[in-house]
């Protein structure tokens, strides 16, 4: 049923390392990018228009930069910031590299996504914390970010699954994991049975994300249910 | 005491300004509940956003206490702000915090260790009779108990005075007279000074002492709640004192007036004295009762015979009984 190209894949443990790395780069990667795109989200939305201190000319700057790195595809992104990476983690190759790739391409998405979940915050509830004398970081870390929270947990696994998509593109300039498997083993030898099993893989483990991501913010989230 | 300084806010954008209120001139003294009545869009909300400085007043001063607080350092105006409570028409409790989590969250801010902020909370709740529902959440009550829930927060500072901003509006009218309640309740109990803004006449009458009415960004008239439902002087006034009475009645030629009873008299046939004694029919084209201060305050409007020998006998009755009247025009 599977072809030699396979089974040896199996057996050689490469198919579980695959795995293995296409896990472990989302998830730094997404965990990196978070760490630097929610304050930049949450500096968004408090700089903004409608935000609790709105100061246009830095809203604008951030805003322009955001949207810069937002319209690169990604496989040029990629290309263009072989130099950073290099910068950053001292080789241009490897996993380490990708992950700066992908926390260049995933951190502008996040901070907007960040950014959006926060506006949902209900005005009155702000200005009612403002009423009883909150300074802006006791409303940041006080109203809008627990007030957000389920959205901000939605966003989280959109963002992740957007990663685990670009951790496959990766392969073409030598990331590792699932998807430079399907396209070297897969694509390239004409295994077919091995491009379509680094894909069931890949749809397992979004989905696991998927689900396990929404259960978590349908958990906190104490609007809807008892 | 709150007193507003020809206060005046106006918006500014591109190419146009909007005033939303102007030349205010107010004095709420301590310990009276204070109502600002208006249509929506004559600049209410504006002006109690402007006693906590959410508005900042483009003109004029707020002195809160002796001290015009347009003046004071951010740092000093945040201190300042706990010992004015705030409620608001949409409730605006955090949907993600507990009831008591949500009475606490003031006193997180100011500092306050948590038992003690739990005790102080716990009494809170108790005063407005939800102390069982301590570990729900906003979305599982109803609209009055997130609004008592709201009350307890706002009051869990120990402030001076109480801002409320349409507090009833969202809410039916049984759940309205159990809100406004408790707020007498609380002004009673607790001394504090309460600020309520309304577009609904029978928040006015219910509570308040004393009465501004607002119009078009002006403070249009302004006095004992009684005083301004006997004798309204300004247009908006004599609108929201009838609500229902759209002033186009068909004018068949007779003068119109309108009477309004003393509660002393409330319970004497006047009206049935008047049309007896006099022999004249008269039309009645508006009635209503009003409770304010425990007394029932009637208003009506009449229509007089076109005949003008017939209506100055009914104006001189009039003039020698009880009844307050007053020509419509």
């Amino acid at each position: 049923m599977f072809s030699e190209m396979f089974l040896k894949l199996w057996n050689n443990g490469i198919i579980q390392k695959g795995i293995w790395e296409t896990i472990y780069m989302t998830f730094l990667s997404s965990a990196i990018a978070y760490v630097i795109g929610l304050p930049l989200g949450v500096i968004l939305n408090v700089t903004g228009k409608e935000g609790i201190r709105p100061m246009p000319i830095l809203n604008r700057i951030l805003g322009f930069i955001v949207n810069f790195f937002r319209s690169i595809p990604f496989i040029i992104l990629m290309v263009a910031m072989l130099p950073v990476a290099k910068l950053i983690v001292g080789v241009s190759l490897g996993n380490k590299a990708m992950i700066v790739m992908l926390v260049i391409a995933s951190t502008p998405y996040i901070a907007r996504m960040v950014e959006s979940s926060l506006k949902e915050v209900n005005a009155g509830v702000i200005e009612a914390a403002q009423s009883m004398g909150t300074n802006n970081i006791q409303i940041i870390c006080k109203v809008l970010l627990p007030e957000a929270k389920p959205a901000l947990i939605t966003g989280a696994v959109i963002s992740m699954v957007t990663i685990l998509g670009y951790s496959a593109m990766s392969a073409t300039i030598g990331g590792t994991g699932l998807g430079q498997i399907a396209i070297s083993y897969g694509h390239q030898r004409f295994n077919s049975d091995v491009t379509w099993c680094c894909v069931f893989l890949t749809v397992i483990i979004v989905q696991i994300i998927q689900e396990f991501g929404m259960w978590i913010a349908h958990k906190t989230d104490k609007r809807i249910h008892d | 005491m709150i007193e507003l300084k020809n206060l005046g806010k106006k918006y500014k954008s591109k190419n146009l300004e909007i005033v939303a209120i102007e030349d205010v001139n107010l004095t709420i003294k301590d310990g009276e509940i204070y109502g600002i009545i208006g249509l929506s869009g004559a600049g209410k909300s504006t002006l109690v956003r402007c006693i906590n400085l959410l508005e900042i007043p483009t003109l004029g001063q707020v002195i809160i206490d002796g001290e015009d607080i347009t003046k004071i350092s951010r740092k000093k105006l945040l201190e300042l702000r706990r010992s004015i409570g705030m409620i608001f028409q949409g409730f605006n409790l955090l949907e993600q915090r507990t009831v008591i989590r949500n009475v606490m969250f003031p006193l997180e801010i100011a500092g306050e260790k948590l038992d003690k902020a739990k005790t102080r909370a716990m009494e809170l709740l108790k005063l407005i009779g939800l102390e069982d529902r301590a570990s729900s959440y906003p979305s599982q009550l109803s609209g009055g108990q997130k609004q008592r829930v709201a009350i307890a927060r706002a009051l869990a500072t120990n402030p001076k005075y109480l801002l409320c901003d349409e507090a009833t509006s969202a809410l039916d009218p049984n759940t309205t007279r159990s809100i406004l309640d408790l707020l007498k309740q609380i002004n009673d109990t607790m001394g504090v000074t309460i600020i309520v803004i309304t577009h609904e006449m029978r928040v006015i009458d219910q509570i308040c002492d004393r009465v501004a009415v607002l119009d078009q960004s002006r403070i249009a008239e302004e006095g004992k709640v009684s005083e301004v439902f006997i004798n309204p002087k300004s247009k908006i006034a004599k609108e929201l004192i009838f609500p229902d009475k759209k002033a186009n009645f068909e004018i068949h030629g007779g003068r119109r007036i309108r009477l309004t009873f003393h509660p002393d008299y409330s319970m004497e046939p006047l009206i049935s004295e008047m049309i007896l004694e006099c022999q004249i029919p008269i039309s009645i084209l508006f009635a209503d009762i009003k409770e304010i201060d425990g007394g029932s305050y009637g208003q009506m409007i009449v229509e007089l015979p076109s005949e003008n020998k017939d209506a100055e006998k009914i104006i001189t009755w009039l003039t020698n009984s009880v009844i307050e009247w007053q020509e419509e025009v």
